[in-house]
């Protein structure tokens, strides 16, 4: 019996010039887990989010989401099948409040195209009053609740943090890419990240997860995928990958113990 | 409170033709309304999308050159002149936003920049269809004919402040009802962060195009209104200042509000007026010069956010 993967990449390789950041990667990831993708920076996992998301095209190999072969589709047109990424660098709408960025990213949920704007405002009006009663449980679910009328570029780093997820989780992915979402947290807020990713998998949404974590990582990770100038040298549970004598000398160091 | 304020403004704009009785004054009111609907037109594009447009006269000419040859060479209905000046400014704009808006930002400034050119020297060249330099006089008056009643001829200045007023209502509607709605949560999207707008499924060229037509399509019908007010279109229309103008309503009333071209409209086209009045010509470019730095300078957001955070401070 073969479960169809959620995501499937094959033979995908980027090359910049005589550079290059993927060399002919294959893996998939399975409904319903979180996987994550490591390794040391600039082994091409960002390079990954990018082309599986649209914001770059391969050099060669596809990706395909639930069976159909997405590669060199536009991002937006990713994000219209459940594929829907954040992104490294902190990326918000900075002049907006919390309610409209998340407001922003619930787009796909709206149907209000020019003509019903303009001559139809009940039906507008009806589909606002949605949109927010929606907005409101997504930033409820990341915790900014009372946050909602404070610019975007007012919040604090963790919570501009939270306010990505926000914004990524109104687009209703049923594929979420998480780029380094622990990266210059403080401990307590990383557990509550933990927690939050834990919580968008058990509400049926797998995720795939970059992040240099390492107790964040091996504690969330029901698969764990590691990539190494390129290619990719481990995949397996978080213990096996742990064990793996190629990751250790490669990745973590020769004689390098990793805490569980 | 603000209620009071607005009626009052309602009232004022109302009835001004009934008090303003000199014609040379409501005339300016006429060009202020004509250049509201222009600033709202470039504000849809500058303010909320964030893309400059530096060919709006090319947009706004058209309009006029549209409803003008249509109504003096073919003897259309003014009406239906009108809707031309809408539509044809508009399919430009459709276009010139497929070809730049793939690439956006200096492109875009660029490409609009040689479109506003280009326009202008169609005008001026091709004797055939536009005349030329000498222009095309006897554009016909806009007439009211309603079935049972007598034609109203808006021939006169009181007449056609109330179809420019009509106008400069509709476009602030027509602005309104895109931006309270997910339409206007997409452009500004895509001004703020377009790479975050793309990954949650905002198609950044659809909207942009759609922004780029909907923008022409009213700088085009402010032309119209132009052609049919001053009844004689020439080159003059294409004027590159009249791009800049605009600009200057945009920038100073406060880009990204609705009510900021409109107070940029307004104050931008009587200023230099009132400096005829008040000064010599050598002083009316110097003084509206240092008044616009002055806005620029103590109001960078523009008039209309700034007083408006004033006021709500206190």
């Amino acid at each position: 019996m073969t479960v169809v993967a959620t995501l499937q990449v094959s033979e995908l390789a980027v090359r910049f010039g005589g550079v290059t950041a993927l060399g002919g990667v294959s893996f998939a990831v399975a409904p319903g887990t979180v996987t994550s993708l490591i390794g040391p920076n600039g082994a091409g996992k960002t390079t990954a989010f990018n082309v599986i998301t649209g914001f770059q095209r391969p050099t060669a190999g596809h990706v395909s989401h639930e069976g159909v072969v997405i590669t060199g589709w536009r991002p937006h047109r990713i994000a219209e099948r459940g594929l829907v990424r954040t992104f490294q660098k902190t990326s918000v709408f900075p002049g907006l409040t919390v309610m409209e960025n998340v407001l922003t990213g619930l787009h796909l949920r709206g149907r209000v195209g020019v003509g019903s704007a303009l001559f139809r405002r009940r039906r507008v009006a009806e589909e606002e009053r949605g949109l927010a009663d929606e907005a409101g449980s997504v930033i409820d679910f990341v915790g900014l609740r009372g946050r909602r009328e404070e610019l975007a570029s007012a919040l604090s780093y963790g919570d501009q943090r939270m306010l990505e997820l926000a914004v990524a989780l109104a687009a209703r992915p049923r594929l979420l890419l998480v780029d380094e979402p622990a990266s210059g947290m403080a401990a307590s807020e990383k557990v509550a990240v933990a927690g939050l990713i834990r919580k968008i998998r058990d509400g049926g949404v797998t995720v795939f997860l970059v992040e240099h974590d390492m107790r964040l990582v091996m504690g969330i990770s029901d698969r764990v995928l590691v990539l190494n100038y390129g290619r990719l040298i481990a995949d397996g549970s978080a213990a096996e990958v742990q064990r793996n004598p190629d990751v250790i000398r490669a990745y973590l160091g020769a004689g390098a113990r990793v805490d569980a | 409170m603000r209620w009071l304020a607005l009626g009052a403004l309602l009232a004022v704009t109302a009835t001004a033709p009934a008090w303003v009785w000199n014609p040379y004054h409501l005339h300016t009111l006429i060009m202020a309304g004509i250049f509201a609907v222009l600033a709202l037109s470039l504000n849809l594009l500058l303010g909320y999308t964030g893309q400059l447009s530096l060919g709006h006269a090319g947009f706004f000419g058209i309009g006029a050159y549209a409803t003008g040859l249509l109504t003096v060479k073919l003897e259309w209905s003014p009406w239906l002149g009108l809707a031309a000046a809408t539509a044809l400014p508009a399919a430009a704009g459709w276009v010139i936003g497929r070809l730049a808006l793939k690439l956006r930002g200096a492109y875009f400034v660029l490409l609009t920049i040689s479109f506003g050119g280009v326009t202008s020297l169609v005008s001026v060249n091709w004797m055939d269809l536009t005349n030329g330099p000498l222009g095309l006089p006897g554009v016909p008056p806009v007439e009211i004919a309603l079935p049972g009643l007598p034609v109203v001829s808006l021939r006169s200045k009181g007449a056609y402040y109330y179809l420019v007023l009509v106008a400069v209502v509709a476009a602030y509607l027509l602005c309104l009802a895109l931006i309270r709605s997910r339409i206007g949560r997409a452009l500004i999207a895509l001004r703020e962060n377009e790479t975050l707008a793309e990954s949650v499924g905002i198609n950044g060229t659809h909207y942009l195009v759609l922004a780029a037509l909907i923008s022409a399509g009213m700088a085009g019908f402010a032309g119209g209104l132009y052609a049919h007010y001053t009844r004689f279109v020439s080159p003059e229309v294409f004027l590159f200042g009249y791009t800049v103008t605009m600009l200057i309503m945009v920038v100073a009333g406060g880009k990204g509000t609705l009510a900021g071209p409109i107070v940029g409209a307004v104050i931008f086209t009587v200023l230099p007026e009132a400096l005829r009045a008040l000064t010599s010509w050598q002083w009316q470019m110097l003084v509206y010069g240092i008044v616009l730095i002055a806005v620029l300078f103590f109001m960078p957001r523009g008039i209309v956010p700034t007083l408006h955070e004033r006021w709500r401070r206190t």
